[in-house]
């Protein structure tokens, strides 16, 4: 199942050129870049692990593309996105932020309902990659 | 970042994007036709003909030269070899554009010459000049010294020098003293982890950035001795003379006019005698010197003026006298003891 989230998750893959020039679109507008991992699927999953520290004080985009690319070197089977921070006044928060890598098999999730009570059924999604330990999902691969 | 409402839309596959709706994500990343560079696609036939002049008028380069002209007395090999470049970077550009394939020139460059000789700002200069040229792809100049490349402890070299690198990329990377990265009393010194990085960079990622190095002439001869891949990696080893007498006074003249002050002819053969005195006394920076001189002449004439018990005009507010050059310990007959900078 292939899992989108954040900016152009309705657009198919972004190839290097264009993660490129939106690296630079953000970097135009002032915003760092960080690069971010994770094994964990799950669409609340808020908080990736961070590659490095974000970078500040960069004007242009292969710096950032280059740690992209040193990412998915280390983590070829890990979803790794990339985030823009606006640190302006009133904002102060991710203004961009997309996917650049998936693994190459994404299981997807099951519905889970729990019984709860007067009959009332909770549904949860829950990532069939989160039945393995951290770690050892997507192919066994760090 | 992911709200609730887009959980369904995860399982949609990529395939289904674009009902044809125009979405802005389309032209903020640039996908259709690539909008820049649409008259470079095209090869020229090879009986064309391209005006060079009207190339070198486009990209405005002209302005840059001029002002170095204009801003910059003497320096005429550092000039000269700043236009040599020039000229071969647009007549690259007039090849590609008939389809002849150029390996990207090397372009990093070592600026050596006394304290006070214009490195710096050349180095600033030939960033403008190659982003004009559209060799660089913004221009920007980082300056950096051995404190932002080599780190302290083990480890910590290598994410210092490379994240310098990323700030440089794109435009140029300007290593002041470059020679103090090796420091041959102490082989296990973190510097030479920080040059093999740097070389690395300057090998393989031509296009991202340039690298210029800048120092005394004698320690980075030392220093090329023992680092031989830094100098073959290097194209273009420009020496920046000192200044003659003559270009002293021109540039001396340059700072007063840009300062807001002027010269009466008294003080301008007065600061000649100065120059000529300063030259020859120890820790001469050239056009720093100048500088300096000036600023002193500054303090001088303001505590002048301030003494006076009468009202000043403009005039006096913007007139240096000999006096204000006079009071310098350069005048002062015991040789003995060196100016303060």
């Amino acid at each position: 199942m292939h899992i989108t989230q954040g900016t152009f998750s309705f657009l198919p893959e972004l190839t290097d050129e264009e993660i490129t020039k939106q690296i630079q679109y953000a970097l135009d507008n002032g915003w760092p870049c960080s690069v971010e991992f994770t094994d964990d699927p799950h669409p609340r999953n808020t908080y990736w692990e961070m590659w490095g520290l974000p970078m500040f004080d960069l004007s242009d985009a292969a710096g950032v593309l280059g740690e992209v690319n040193e990412c998915r070197k280390a983590k070829p089977e890990h979803y790794i996105r990339l985030n823009a921070y606006n640190p302006n006044y009133g904002k102060q928060t991710i203004a961009l932020s997309f996917i650049v890598q998936r693994p190459s098999d994404e299981p997807g999730f099951r519905l889970e309902r729990t019984e709860s009570n007067d009959r009332v059924i909770r549904y949860t999604l829950h990532p069939y990659a989160a039945d393995k330990p951290h770690g050892q999902r997507y192919n066994g691969q760090q | 970042m992911t709200p609730p409402d887009r959980l369904p839309g995860s399982g949609i596959p990529a395939s289904r994007m674009g009902f044809g709706m125009s979405s802005p994500g389309r032209n903020a990343a640039g996908r259709g036709e690539p909008e820049e560079n649409g008259d470079e696609e095209q090869t020229l036939p090879p009986d064309a003909e391209v005006d060079l002049a009207k190339d070198r008028a486009e990209t405005g380069i002209d302005e840059v030269f001029n002002a170095l002209d204009n801003d910059l007395v003497g320096l005429a090999p550092v000039k000269g070899r700043i236009r040599e470049i020039a000229a071969l970077l647009l007549v690259d550009r007039a090849r590609a554009r008939f389809g002849v394939s150029t390996s990207r020139p090397n372009l990093h460059m070592n600026f050596t010459g006394s304290p006070g000789t214009g490195k710096t700002t050349v180095a600033m200069r030939m960033a403008d000049m190659l982003y004009r040229l559209g060799y660089l792809r913004r221009g920007h100049l980082v300056s950096v010294t051995r404190d932002d490349l080599v780190g302290q402890y083990v480890g910590h070299t290598a994410p210092k020098t490379k994240e310098v690198l990323k700030r440089a990329m794109g435009g140029v990377l300007f290593i002041d003293e470059a020679y103090y990265l090796y420091r041959e009393d102490n082989e296990r010194d973190y510097g030479q982890e920080s040059i093999e990085i740097l070389l690395q960079v300057m090998e393989n990622q031509r296009e991202d950035l340039v690298v210029i190095l800048a120092g005394y002439k004698d320690r980075m001869d030392a220093f090329f001795a023992a680092n031989p891949g830094m100098s073959s990696r290097i194209a273009h080893h420009i020496d920046f003379p000192n200044y003659t007498l003559d270009e002293l006074e021109d540039i001396s003249k340059l700072m007063v006019r840009a300062e807001g002050y002027c010269l009466n002819p008294e003080a301008e053969k007065t600061l000649r005698e100065y120059l000529q005195r300063r030259k020859d006394q120890p820790r001469f920076a050239n056009a720093r010197s100048v500088r300096n001189a000036i600023e002193r002449a500054r303090l001088r004439q303001a505590s002048r003026l301030m003494a006076t018990d009468h009202s000043v005009g403009k005039a006096e507010l913007i007139t240096l006298i000999p006096e204000d050059f006079l009071g310098s310990r350069v005048f002062a007959e015991t040789n003995g003891e060196t100016p303060i900078e």
